[in-house]
């Protein structure tokens, strides 16, 4: 069992870059080195990729919530001219096997429905044609004849789900999909010795990252060798790629995947496992190479990552001095028709799951369910946005109880700066932070005491003004063990997140680098560069980037779990380490010098002490690659300026035990948001007077490109927060299928300025201190701004224990809380 | 179905006469994207809403998804290729570079078009006046104050180089 506290032996770590160096590229606002070809519309999406011959496909979508295929006549569709072929879910099995599903024991799910359709959109048929539009007609005239089933959408029915309206009965005789209980530390001791216990039912409601571009993917197969390339705009595909390959059936090394400009994922394109075997299945049937890229529609119903889904009943204790002790919940997930990363977003939330406080005990009981819903995925924070909510939502329920002051309650209980490394409950630790310190920064910055009296003056104008406050965590770099450490046998138990740099110095001293994952729609070119710019001296504008293949990617795990500006600055540091021991080898030589006397200044190498006795990079460059002859007769010393480098988590340890999960997660970010708003009580309406949004993700690489991740966080949280809701009826059809009805945050939905203050805490275990921040908005600002909300209408006696709250279900709320007072 | 014959339509795009048979039903974002090769009109809700296809129809900022080919018969398109090059970047897409209006780039296109428009009928919006037009639009990764500050950087831009074209 892990005793929550502060680590008395800290784990060694294998920093080489100190944060505390002078920095010359690290940290200034470089323009972004991805812009330019956006800004003229030459990024390379994957509708942008057009091959000889192409054919498009289209997917037949399931009408139907839950219902067996009793058959599929095709004959109609495949007459239509331009029609190439149509593949239906029986014809696919031939051809292909279950998608990858990393849940112990799996979940089958297929790239069309074989047998039974489990959710509204499910591919049914693929039709390949001459065109979209053609493809379009043909699914048209596809007829299906269904033997509907008894669908579920309520998570609470589904734990009671008998006979036909289990979804997989292979699986067992219910829909619950996993149910485990955890303890860590002593919750029951904590609860029978608690001063008081505040309780709350809390509900975060399904949502989605829902980019602006779909997924999609382009797949040829060329017979003469029987291999398939398959592009696509997902990600891990240096990872896990190999399994798409099994699920065409054919060897590893018979598929390249080649990733594509993202535009925009959010989690959303993690693993983009359907539609690429849809699209290389298509080619191997067709013979031409086959463009699959989702419509909004297929996007929306079928994407297979829609976020989480949650009910909480949380119970929190706290002593006789308003300490909070422990933290009990029950939690009731809705994970829809498959289970592809098992309870991976529980696993997850348990590497924060105290928040920032010094809560000494957590129990959890967790309900995965299986509803007829699109299947979960990722979803910018991966689970842990909810914990956060779950978290600030009892904190708020307390300091309203209690009638505590919100400030000074989070300053006694938070885990304070000379406590690091600190280990909660689960076992994973908290690198480094300075709680109290992003609190008065906030508070400084949003000049609150000026708004608690602004609000009162408000008030007595009948205006509901109201002040929110969230402290959260964002963890950074997951080890992969969150993936598995829930099953009850935990299957393909891995421990490996790597990413790699691979770097090449031409005989001119430009430099490449390659990264082995995608352009994600975030900055990965950019960072790339900085962190080389920094260790060579090198301008960024001598530095390109791009992106490997699987035929030539070194491992490589991608974007995703905030992971990713820490792993580049590792691997690009690491390869950057090989390639300056090589420089100075061969400039040693050249200026007659002991490499150890050498030092980088200004795309030079040149001997410490002595200006002018210096050749440049460009010179060692053409010497290593062209003058062998030169130099040393030494077998180590080869021509060429290159070098490969894999990072590899900088601090994680196995799981110990059903009690102790070990460190999973310890780059530990953390954000303090203070949104001020005023509702319009008549109408529900929030607007937003000021916004306050302090983060601390350590060293920052480029605030300018962290500025952008902080304000769209926050942007996609007010979302959540407001708006975005996928709404499934009572038969499991989905009501909102389109943006018109699907609301995403507009700019008048957003407060006119974000007001952002950087705290920097460094971690001490990666290069330069970096942490991670791609998450962290979004995951704050949902119980920042519902805070506010119910902070303004704190006259009226509403409490929001639901998100979203739109409008509608706002005045619902208000004209609840008015009848209770006039009764 | 396909029962209705491909009809000849004449545009001119980005300055270029362009004479082609088309489907009746052809959306004028195909006809950009896969008919002419200029991929960088965008396509994202695909109903209108979002505004990632936005061009420019006889200078007004229109949906192209909603849009047919055939209706921009004998009417002149912009697109995002017509804004600067690579080393000659417009001010309006300098600003976005300087101010950080784009992040994945998807939307981006859509959003130059929009205030393309916008700066053409109006040199210097303040910030009420942007964000107003920004509201046709939707932008999922970095919200909207770096686009209005961008816009404000290229009203600065323009000042010092002339209009935007």
């Amino acid at each position: 069992m892990a005793e929550a506290g502060k680590i008395l032996s800290p784990p060694a770590g294998r920093q080489r870059e100190r944060p505390d160096q002078r920095l010359n590229v690290i940290g200034t606002r470089m323009l972004r080195k991805e812009d330019p070809r956006f800004l003229i519309g030459r990024g390379h999406f994957i509708d942008d990729i057009e091959l000889p011959n192409m054919a498009d496909a289209a997917a037949l979508r399931s009408p139907h919530a839950h219902a067996r295929i009793k058959s599929i006549d095709a004959n109609a569709a495949r007459a239509l001219p331009g029609v190439v072929c149509v593949i239906t879910g029986e014809e696919a099995a031939q051809e292909t096997g279950p998608l990858p599903c990393f849940a112990n024991p799996t979940v089958e799910q297929r790239c069309l429905a074989l047998g039974k359709v489990r959710h509204v959109g499910e591919p049914v048929a693929l039709i390949v044609a001459d065109s979209r539009y053609i493809a379009e007609d043909a699914a048209a005239l596809i007829r299906v004849e269904y033997q509907p089933l008894p669908a579920v959408s309520d998570m609470m029915e589904a734990i009671n789900s008998r006979g036909d309206t289990v979804l997989h009965p292979e699986r067992g005789p219910d829909n619950i999909a996993e149910h485990r209980n955890y303890t860590f530390g002593p919750v029951e001791q904590e609860f029978a010795a608690a001063a008081h216990v505040v309780k709350r039912r809390l509900r975060w409601s399904r949502s989605g990252g829902q980019p602006l571009e779909t997924a999609g993917a382009v797949a040829s197969y060329d017979e003469g060798s029987g291999k398939f390339t398959i592009h696509v705009n997902g990600s891990m595909y240096n990872y896990i790629g190999f399994t798409i390959a099994a699920a065409l059936k054919v060897p590893s090394h018979q598929v390249n995947i080649v990733p594509a400009d993202a535009g925009g994922s959010f989690g959303s394109k993690l693993f983009l496992h359907k539609v690429s075997v849809l699209a290389a299945l298509g080619a191997r049937t067709s013979g031409r190479p086959v463009k699959y890229i989702e419509d909004r529609i297929d996007n929306i119903t079928a994407s297979d990552n829609h976020g989480s889904d949650r009910t909480y009943d949380v119970e929190l204790a706290l002593d006789a001095s308003h300490r909070m002790t422990a933290l009990r919940y029950r939690v009731v997930d809705d994970y829809g028709a498959y289970f592809q990363y098992g309870l991976g977003t529980h696993g997850n939330g348990f590497s924060q799951t105290v928040g920032p406080y010094r809560i000494r005990a957590v129990g959890a009981e967790i309900y995965a369910v299986f509803t007829n819903k699109c299947q979960q995925g990722a979803c910018r924070g991966f689970g842990s946005e909810v914990t956060n909510f779950m978290i600030e939502r009892i904190v708020d329920a307390a300091v309203e109880e209690l009638n505590l002051d919100p400030i000074a309650f989070r300053h006694d209980n938070f885990i304070q700066p000379d406590e690091f490394p600190y280990q909660i409950p689960t076992g994973n630790l908290y690198d480094s932070g300075n709680y109290p310190g992003a609190l008065e920064m906030a508070q400084q910055m949003l000049g609150y005491q000026d708004w608690r009296d602004k609000q009162q003056a408000a008030r007595t104008q009948g205006r509901y003004v109201g002040i929110g406050i969230a402290s959260c965590q964002e963890k950074g770099v997951f080890s992969a063990t969150e993936f598995w450490m829930l099953n009850r046998s935990p299957g393909f138990a891995l421990t490996s997140s790597p990413e790699s740099a691979s770097i090449k110095i031409d005989p001119t001293g430009k430099a490449v680098i390659s990264l082995h994952a995608p352009c994600w729609g975030n900055s990965p070119e950019t960072v790339a560069a900085m962190v080389l710019a920094e260790q060579l001296t090198l301008d960024p504008a001598d530095i390109s980037i791009t992106y490997s293949d699987t035929d030539h990617g070194l491992p490589g795990t991608g974007p995703g779990g905030s992971r990713y500006t820490v792993m580049i600055a590792g691997a690009v540091t690491g390869a950057a380490a090989i390639i300056k021991e090589k420089l100075t080898r061969v400039a040693g030589h050249m200026l007659e010098a002991d490499p150890r006397d050498l030092e980088f200044r200004q795309g030079k190498v040149g001997v410490k002490g002595a200006p002018g006795l210096e050749v440049s990079i460009a010179e060692i460059a053409m010497q290593a690659h062209f003058f062998r002859l030169s130099l040393p007769d030494d077998p180590t010393l080869t021509s060429g300026l290159d070098a490969n480098y894999t990072y590899d988590h900088p601090l994680a340890t196995l799981p110990k035990g059903e009690g102790d999960f070990g460190i999973f997660y310890p780059i530990m970010g953390h954000m303090c948001h203070m949104p001020v708003v005023e509702v319009d009580a008549e109408t529900g309406e929030v607007s937003f007077l000021d916004y306050v949004a302090v983060h601390d993700c350590g060293t920052m690489i480029n605030p300018m490109t962290v500025d952008g991740h902080v304000r769209g966080g926050t942007a996609q949280g007010i979302g959540t927060a407001l708006l975005e809701e996928f709404r499934y009826d009572n038969n499991g059809q989905l009501l909102n299928t389109s943006f018109t009805d699907y609301l995403l945050p507009r700019v008048g939905n957003v407060p006119p300025q974000v007001r952002i203050g950087h705290l920097v805490t460094p971690s001490p275990y990666t290069e330069y201190g970096v942490k991670g921040a791609g998450e962290g908005g979004r995951m704050v600002a949902p119980p920042a701004v519902v805070s506010a909300i119910e902070d303004a209408l704190r006259p009226l006696g509403v409490r929001i224990d639901t998100v979203p709250v739109p409008p509608s279900r706002l005045r619902a709320l208000i004209r609840e809380a008015q009848a209770r007072r006039s009764r | 179905m396909t029962a209705m014959d491909d009809i000849e339509i004449n545009v001119t795009v980005n300055g270029r006469t362009i004479k082609r048979r088309v489907e009746p039903r052809l959306l004028l974002t195909d006809f950009i994207r896969h008919e002419i090769g200029l991929t960088g009109t965008h396509v994202g809700c695909e109903n209108g809403v979002c505004g990632a296809c936005t061009v420019l129809l006889d200078g007004l900022a229109t949906r192209a998804c909603c849009t047919l080919a055939v209706q921009a018969d004998g009417r002149r398109i912009e697109t995002v290729e017509s804004l600067g090059r690579l080393n000659n970047l417009s001010p309006l897409q300098r600003a976005f570079w300087e101010m950080h209006g784009l992040q994945c780039g998807y939307c981006t296109p859509g959003m130059l078009m929009l205030m393309t428009e916008l700066l053409r009928e109006n040199p210097s919006p303040d910030r009420d006046t942007i964000r107003a037009r920004l509201n046709d639009n939707i932008r999922r990764c970095t919200g909207y104050e770096d686009i209005v500050n961008s816009v404000e950087r290229a009203v600065e831009l323009m000042r010092a180089e002339g209009p935007v074209r």
